[in-house]
């Protein structure tokens, strides 16, 4: 079946494939906005416990689809894995770092001769969360502003000389640790950082059952829902605003063109809706949550999640589809990649797009098992119930 | 000026061996213990007996402390193909990528979806459901091993692709070949069944320690029980597996199983060295090392190798310096095609930029005879001795593990007899040697991948990629300080999770009466 696909159209079967899963990822980065408050919600050991635990059950499937981002990624566009992550080496090694340190903070940190003490996973867990929001955030606004990086499939083809024969090189002296300092990528990593502290809070609403943490739960709410909102509109109105790389679709040169991202919305109706419908629901969720006067509504995370979801997704397809140089290169823009000069052959792409069929068991399975084992809200009774606390 | 940068090859190899070798530590202990586990909650749910649920839960607790840090010590190696090998990553991208994503889709998300609920769902789900679950633990973590080690088996010996010259890079035209390669199958079987062979040592070498110190008799007596038939199958399967893995060698890496067997020169009926030592007489070149001693079976090599003991084996002379009678061609003549490829493969691009079609089609033509020798020409104008591993590591190396190997094949045998016997608690000696055994199969394994890996150096793709013209190109100091970063990291990792599994075996499994349900 999908061998009678076009190249193109198995390209952006792909990129819709890496765009989800980045999507769901952010949403799943609530793990990590929780462990930023463990400290602010828990006031004593037990409410500490609680939450960690609240959040420990969940942490596995963050970094999963982590894993399996960069998985695809790979296989679909290997061009970027090899120019993004060879070049922007910096941001990209501290991203990972932050995640090393965070798979073991949960097993280890209420075990008895830990060695580094519970005060050092929780500040582990806590890096994790400032650390791994913020520069996923900043690194992925670069699909929008762009890198310093050249690609010369010739140099493969230095034997001797000057030049090593590797095809992708960073012009920029810092190895990606420039785009933590441009202010429009460092709004969407500040966005990401706010939005996982209220996707947390929201996930707490839902699934905790402690009056005590509840009522500081519904406060940090709006604190953190305030910032969010602000620095998303920033981060929006100055996206629509800004030139954008696009592509000559005949000639394939690269070119700014103003109001790229504006136009792509424009001319794409769908994900307008798709990005449309996504802010309304991260907003609905929201509001709901915290104009809870008598009764609190408990459900927000799946208003907000599901929202959070289409609105990242819009947004990848607005970096990548519509002839736009998904990752730009500002130092030299013919260099700049694309979904059809950096993908994987068709055959590659096939035999991948067959194994993505399997998507769907693996979501079946993932929620049929949650359902069984989350029933209950969770409360200081029901962990120490389980023979594994963290 | 050298235009490739050895300090930063160096670096970018000794991090990566650092970090493999760190989620390597923890690997072969998941892929067994959660066998080992399975089977127990399996005898728990066919008995009802609570003491097995109280075996299987305490092995359980070591799983998850083990199965924590495999996991952190893995993103790390995932992306680093992509920090810091990006000229690899984009070279076979189309075909390595593939099954890191198919990884990751069928097997990490099985693992980490049904090990929550195997720790967290005992009181929640039925019994056959958690017991399922476990399963699919141990299921999942063996097919992340699967889709790896085909990735590495391809490493070693590339299958089931072509080189585009359009795009400069190899793609895949054929996934099966890729999927069952010899290669590739000796390599997932040997290691599942090596991790299989440690978790049960693992296992024994624990419960032996509680029966000398007089503790949890009838828990330590069935999980030695459990382990050991389990270990007695593995050893015999790895060592099957290994003899299959030696023989893709000889036909498929030719240097490395020179190398393994410390054979300069040649032969014919050549005999297998069992143990030896080898010695550098000063007057014969670098790469020709004698024996101070050896032990040797005649004919046995090129019996192993290629089934014949008639068989030629290649040494390292002949492959180096070819060997006209044999039809080897030598290094330098390799790296001379090898560079007419990589000259063809510019001419052929920049025909085809200025238009030039008939410059295009022979230069292609060139290309095309002369890319299986692709790798060798990053040598040119180098000392070809370059391509010569480390004789003294490979042959060392491969002596030990496969020596380990007879030892836990008696050992896992005796302990197996005598608890089936139900003799072993008083057998105090056997007791010692299974407790001492545990870190030896930690180095077996270890030294299984130092032979493989450092064998084929300096290949990345055996023949057509060498480390040099794999690495990112970035500052070597950015490298070298990651390197240190990582190296604290894990090592302080290491500790606390030795610490803490040390702990929760003093501790011992959770007593009888507080499992109420
Ligand atoms: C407990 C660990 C253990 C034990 C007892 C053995 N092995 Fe092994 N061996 C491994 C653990 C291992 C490994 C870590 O799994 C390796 C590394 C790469 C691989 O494919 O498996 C390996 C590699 C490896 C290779 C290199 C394959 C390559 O370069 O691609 C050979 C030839 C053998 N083994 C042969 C043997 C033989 C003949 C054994 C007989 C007893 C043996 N091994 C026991
Ligand atoms: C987990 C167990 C593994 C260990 C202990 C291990 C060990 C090593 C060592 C010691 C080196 C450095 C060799 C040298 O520089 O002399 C190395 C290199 C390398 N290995 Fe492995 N390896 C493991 C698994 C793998 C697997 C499964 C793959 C591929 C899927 C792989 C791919 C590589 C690559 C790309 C390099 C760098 C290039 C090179 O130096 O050859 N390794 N490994
Ligand atoms: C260079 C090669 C390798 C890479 C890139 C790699 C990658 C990874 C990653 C990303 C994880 C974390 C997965 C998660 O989110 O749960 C992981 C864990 C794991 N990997 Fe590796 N891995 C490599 C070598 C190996 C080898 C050689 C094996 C087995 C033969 C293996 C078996 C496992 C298993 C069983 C886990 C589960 C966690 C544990 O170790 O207990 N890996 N690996």
């Amino acid at each position: 079946m999908f061998e009678t696909f076009s190249q193109l159209t198995l390209q952006q079967y792909w990129w819709i494939i890496i765009s989800l899963l980045g999507a769901l990822l952010v949403f799943l980065m609530f793990v990590q906005g929780g462990q930023t408050m463990i400290y602010t919600l828990g006031k004593n050991e037990d409410e500490r416990t609680i939450l960690v635990n609240l959040l420990g059950r969940k942490w596995e499937f963050t970094f999963t689809t982590l894993v399996t981002f960069g998985g695809a990624f790979f296989a679909s566009f290997p061009l970027f894995y090899s120019t993004s992550f060879g070049g922007a080496y910096w941001v990209w090694m501290l991203i990972l770092i932050a995640f090393v340190v965070q798979a073991v903070s949960y097993e280890y940190r209420s075990k008895p001769n830990n060695f580094f003490g519970h005060r050092t996973y929780e500040t582990l867990l806590f890096i994790n969360g400032l650390l791994g929001t913020v520069l996923i955030g900043t690194a992925v606004a670069t699909f929008f502003t762009g890198s310093e990086f050249m690609v010369n499939k010739m140099n493969l083809t230095h034997v001797t000389g000057m030049k090593m024969p590797v095809i992708s090189e960073w012009v920029g002296p810092a190895y990606g640790l420039e785009a933590a300092l441009n202010l429009h990528n460092l709004t969407l990593g500040i966005t990401v950082f706010f939005l996982a502290r209220v996707l947390a809070l929201l996930y707490f609403m839902n699934r905790l059952n402690n009056a005590a943490i509840m009522e500081r739960v519904k406060q940090q709410l709006l604190y953190n829902a305030i910032p969010f909102v602000v620095f998303f509109l920033i981060f929006a109105v100055w996206l629509l605003l800004r030139d954008g790389f696009a592509v000559n679709p005949d000639t394939k040169e690269v070119y700014t063109e103003p109001y790229k991202y504006l136009h792509n919305l424009i001319q794409m109706p769908v994900v307008a809706v798709l990005f449309l419908l996504g802010v309304v629901m991260v907003l609905l969720g929201i509001f709901r949550a915290i104009t809870c006067f008598v009764k609190c509504h408990t459900k927000g995370i799946w208003a907000t999640g599901i929202g959070t979801v289409l609105t990242v997704f819009a947004l990848f397809l607005l970096a990548g589809f519509n002839h736009t140089a998904y990752y730009p290169s500002t130092a030299d823009l013919q260099s700049s990649l694309t979904i059809e000069n950096s993908s994987s052959s068709h055959y590659t792409l096939v035999a991948m797009s067959y194994v993505s069929l399997l998507v769907p068991f693996v979501l079946a399975y993932i929620w049929y098992s949650w359902r069984s084992i989350d029933k209950k809200k969770i409360d200081l009774e029901e962990i120490k119930g389980e023979s594994h606390i963290y | 000026m050298e235009h490739i940068d050895f300090s930063l090859v160096d670096w970018s190899r000794a991090q990566f061996a650092l970090t493999a070798m760190y989620h390597w530590i923890f690997v072969p202990l998941t892929l067994g213990l959660s066998f080992i586990i399975a089977f127990m909650e399996t005898l728990y749910v066919r008995t009802g007996n609570p003491e097995w649920k109280r075996i299987t839960k305490f092995w359980m607790t070591l799983f998850g402390i083990n199965f924590a840090i495999g996991v952190a010590t893995g993103i790390i190696l995932e992306f680093q193909f992509g920090t810091n090998w990006s000229n690899y990553s984009w070279f076979v991208g189309d075909i390595f990528g593939a099954p890191l994503a198919i990884e990751g889709i069928m097997a990490f998300f099985m693992e980490s979806t049904f090990i929550a609920v195997m720790f967290f769902g005992w009181n929640k789900v039925g019994k056959k459901f958690h017991l399922v679950s476990t399963w699919l633990v141990a299921v999942g973590s063996n097919l992340s091993a699967l889709w790896i080690l085909v990735a590495n088996g391809w490493m070693q010996h590339p299958a089931g692709m072509k080189f585009n010259p359009d795009t400069v890079r190899n793609e895949m035209i054929n996934f099966w070949e890729v999927l069952f390669s010899p290669v590739a199958i000796n390599k997932f079987l040997h290691t599942v069944s090596q991790g299989y062979v440690l978790a049960s040592i693992f296992v024994v070498g624990i419960s032996a320690w509680y029966l000398l110190k007089k503790r949890e008799q009838l828990f330590a007596q069935r999980s030695i029980l459990v382990a050991s038939s389990f270990g007695v199958l593995s050893i015999l399967f790895v060592i099957l597996t290994g003899d299959g893995s030696a023989r893709t060698v000889a036909k498929y890496q030719p240097m490395k199983f020179a190398a393994m067997e410390n054979l300069y020169v040649g032969k014919q009926n050549a005999p297998l060295t069992v143990i030896g030592l080898l010695k550098q007489d000063p007057s014969m070149p670098k790469h020709q090392k004698d024996f101070t001693f050896k032990l040797e079976i005649p004919n046995l090599l090129s019996y192993m190798a290629f089934l014949d003991a008639n068989a030629y084996v290649p040494g390292i002379k002949d492959l180096v310096h070819g060997n006209q009678q044999r039809q080897i061609p030598s290094y330098a003549e390799r790296s001379a095609k090898g560079a007419l490829a990589i000259r063809a493969l510019a001419d052929y691009r920049e025909a085809k930029k200025s238009g030039n079609d008939s410059l295009a089609r022979v230069s292609l033509a060139q290309f095309e005879k002369n890319y299986a020798h692709f790798g060798y020409g990053y040598y040119t104008g180098r000392d070809v001795h370059e391509l010569i591993p480390s004789i003294p590591t490979s042959f060392y190396s491969f002596r030990i593990m496969v020596g380990l190997g007879f030892h836990f094949l008696a050992l896992l045998l005796v302990v197996f007899w005598l608890t089936y016997k139900k003799r072993i608690e008083t057998k105090r000696f056997i007791l010692y040697t299974a407790l001492w055994t545990i870190p030896l199969a930690y180095i077996a394994s270890m030294l299984g991948w130092v032979v493989s890996e450092m064998g084929r150096q300096p290949w990345v793709i055996q023949d057509i990629m060498p480390t040099i013209a794999a690495v990112s190109q970035i500052k070597p100091a950015s490298v070298q300080i990651t390197f240190w970063m990582f190296a604290v990291l894990f090592t302080g990792l290491l500790i606390a999770e030795v610490s803490i599994m040390v702990t929760q075996i003093r501790k011992g499994p959770a007593p009888l009466n507080s499992e109420s349900h």
